[in-house]
């Protein structure tokens, strides 16, 4: 599993939160404590220069395994190791990994010039001395996410939500970071300007050499830019593999569920035949495999154990006893 | 002329807008949102209404539920629901036209419903101010609504809270309200958006499903493309409070006639194929207050011209829809 190539390498990460009661109405109501299994159990690496998707529906984890992976959160149990050796984090180093968030609106405080927004990390950091070299590497940055440099004068509020996007992009940049975790970069925004959005992070990742961990909902957003997806059903890696493998032979039933419900713009399904179903709440996750009571194909064994994830055929991994089996 | 290219007689629309402006005055002056909106919708029809933030689709769907928010207000034009016109209703007869002849989907189901009532109690207490009838009654056809809306356990489910179902069977339950009052069209605006895509689909398919069975007219507005791709039978795009084009879904998604329809499709990352550059439209739509003469999408258009910067385009028929574009109507020289 290790190799040189690897820019992030996960291994059996788990974070679980403590969602009980407060300790009086745990006692006068005599429940036991309460845990949810944010992530379980999940194992991946990322290549230098590739870009690796985690799919799934709310509540599956996929932001946390974000979080996890920039230090927000701290593992439960597991590692995050970044190529070449865990440097460790700290003031003064710069991080590995930074993150972009989904909503630009959000994201940046509005009280601060976008120059010093961007330059924040350049000062903590110390990469830049002297305030001219400061704001040069500023002007730099926004030409480079397609901003004039005009614009680090301005407060947030005077730009559109793909603009902000692209200040939350160049402040990314700023701490000069292999590695990029990407939360739902593109939700909050319009088609066209989503468009705008993408094609920028592919030119980034060609020009600067960057790795993406790209987090969406939308799995044609995530196959236009991925070149391997993760997709995540509860907490766990259900089914991972390189984009073109998992779309044309899906191997999970949750995979197959996922890729008949999207709307085709291109090849509308308009009496689509439905599973049905809902995620179940992950507070109270069935036993066994997680999918089963949604599953078509599902077993006794699946109502007990949970799969392990092993080999798929055509590469990548697959947690299920009955893969391809419809 | 043949019966079919016939237009529809006017008792056969769910609903019909004509030349539709609404403003919103303000200090600077009035602010024109929505101007010559015009559009139909059969009964039993789903109209798909898409655009961009701000483009005006849902202030389309505020508008011919009378639900403007003040100072806005419709500035002309007719609005007809099931023929009967609307807009210049005062807000004591629009009340009452609202539920019974055109019911409302928004997007957050938790905030569309009572949190300290059951949902038993918000249906039955539609049900019996549109219909009247006795508890009894209203709490059977409550049920029968619940089950329509393929909620499980409608018996049982009925004495439920809005926090005791999820996000999809809160959206059924919001559609159920929305049926309460038997409309004959339902403005549905982004009505799966706050939902995961395995539901959405479920909700989509209900909605369609149920607008057949029972002869509804439904304005969908959203912003996906998908959605409409999979549900709408016409589409109508609207650009900076106006709309663009309009035709059935088929030939406004596959070919699209106007640069900005077009621009809007190339922009949707395809599950087919992958491409290495996703087609852009560059910048963003226009301010209110600084909407462009001539045409609104004249900076941002490959094809504009020098008359796209003076005229400003109406809509002119084309095949079986319309669309409002020089390229179409004269060149743009």
């Amino acid at each position: 599993m290790r190799s040189a190539r690897n820019v992030l390498e996960v291994d059996q990460l788990s974070r679980v939160f403590d969602v009980s009661a407060p300790w009086l109405s745990r006692v006068i109501d005599r429940k036991p404590k309460r845990y949810l299994h944010a992530v379980q159990d999940i194992t991946f690496v990322v290549e230098k220069g590739k870009c690796l998707a985690l799919v799934g529906e709310s509540g599956c984890g996929k932001s946390t395994v974000a979080r996890l992976v920039t230090g927000l959160y701290a593992p439960s149990e597991g590692a995050i190791l970044f190529a070449p050796a865990d440097k460790g984090r700290g003031r003064g180093k710069p991080m590995e990994a930074q993150m972009i968030f989904q909503d630009p609106y959000a994201s940046l405080n509005p009280r601060w010039r976008v120059g010093d927004i961007i330059a924040e990390p350049i000062r903590e950091f110390g990469l830049r001395s002297g305030t001219e070299a400061i704001e040069a590497r500023v002007a730099e940055l926004l030409r480079t996410v397609g901003l004039s440099p005009d614009d680090a004068s301005r407060y947030p509020h005077a730009f559109s939500g793909g603009q902000r996007q692209r200040i939350s992009i160049a402040r990314a940049l700023a701490s000069e970071p292999e590695f990029l975790v990407c939360d739902e970069p593109t939700s909050a925004l319009d088609v066209s300007v989503q468009a705008q959005i993408l094609n920028l992070m592919r030119r980034l990742q060609d020009e600067l050499g960057l790795t993406y961990l790209f987090i969406s909902h939308n799995l044609a957003v995530v196959r236009h830019m991925a070149d391997r997806i993760a997709v995540m059903y509860l907490g766990r890696i259900v089914e991972e593999a390189d984009t073109e493998s998992l779309f044309a032979d899906p191997q999970h039933p949750y995979t197959r569920l996922l890729l008949q419900t999207i709307p085709d713009v291109a090849a509308p399904n308009r009496d689509r035949e439905l599973m049905g179903g809902e995620p179940p709440s992950p507070l109270d996750p069935p036993a066994g495999c997680a999918f089963h009571p949604r599953c078509p194909v599902a077993t006794g064994l699946c109502r007990q154990t949970a799969p392990q994830v092993l080999a798929r055929k055509g590469g990548g991994t697959v947690a299920c006893y009955h893969p391809a089996a419809i | 002329m043949s019966i079919a290219s016939m237009p529809p007689a006017s008792d056969q629309l769910a609903l019909e807008v004509k030349g539709l402006s609404v403003e919103f005055p303000t200090r600077k002056g009035v602010l024109t949102a929505l101007s010559d909106v015009s559009l139909t919708i059969r009964r039993g029809e789903i109209l798909g209404v898409v655009g961009e933030s701000g483009a005006g689709k849902s202030m389309t769907g505020m508008a011919v539920l009378g639900l403007l928010e003040p100072p806005g207000r419709v500035g002309g034009g007719e609005i007809r629901i099931g023929g009967k016109r609307t807009d210049n209703l005062g807000e004591t007869e629009m009340a009452s036209i609202r539920g019974r002849m055109v019911g409302a989907i928004f997007q957050d189901p938790l905030t569309s419903l009572n949190p300290l009532f059951s949902i038993g109690q918000q249906l039955t207490e539609t049900i019996r101010l549109h219909a009247g009838g006795s508890k009894v009654e209203a709490r059977a056809q409550a049920v029968a609504l619940l089950k329509q809306v393929g909620i499980p356990g409608a018996d049982e489910r009925i004495d439920h809270y809005p926090h005791q179902f999820s996000g999809g069977m809160r959206q059924r339950v919001v559609i159920a309200l929305a049926l309460a009052g038997n409309p004959q069209l339902i403005i549905a605006d982004e009505p799966t958006t706050a939902l995961d895509v395995s539901i959405q689909a479920q909700i989509t398919a209900l909605l369609r499903r149920l607008c057949r069975e029972n002869g509804t007219g439904v304005m969908l507005v959203t912003h996906d493309m998908g959605v409409i791709a999979e549900t709408a039978d016409r589409v109508a795009v609207m650009y900076a409070g106006r709309v663009i084009e309009i035709g059935p879904v088929e030939d406004v998604l596959s070919r699209p006639k106007h640069p900005y329809t077009r621009g809007l499709m190339g922009s949707i990352p395809a599950l087919g194929a992958r491409v290495e550059r996703l087609a852009q439209i560059d910048g963003a739509m226009p301010r209110l207050n600084a909407i462009p003469t001539g045409c609104a999408f004249n900076p941002r258009c490959i094809e504009a011209g020098s008359r796209c910067r003076e005229v400003r385009p109406i809509m002119v028929a084309q095949g079986k829809g319309s669309v409002a574009c020089l390229v179409h109507d004269g060149g743009v020289q």
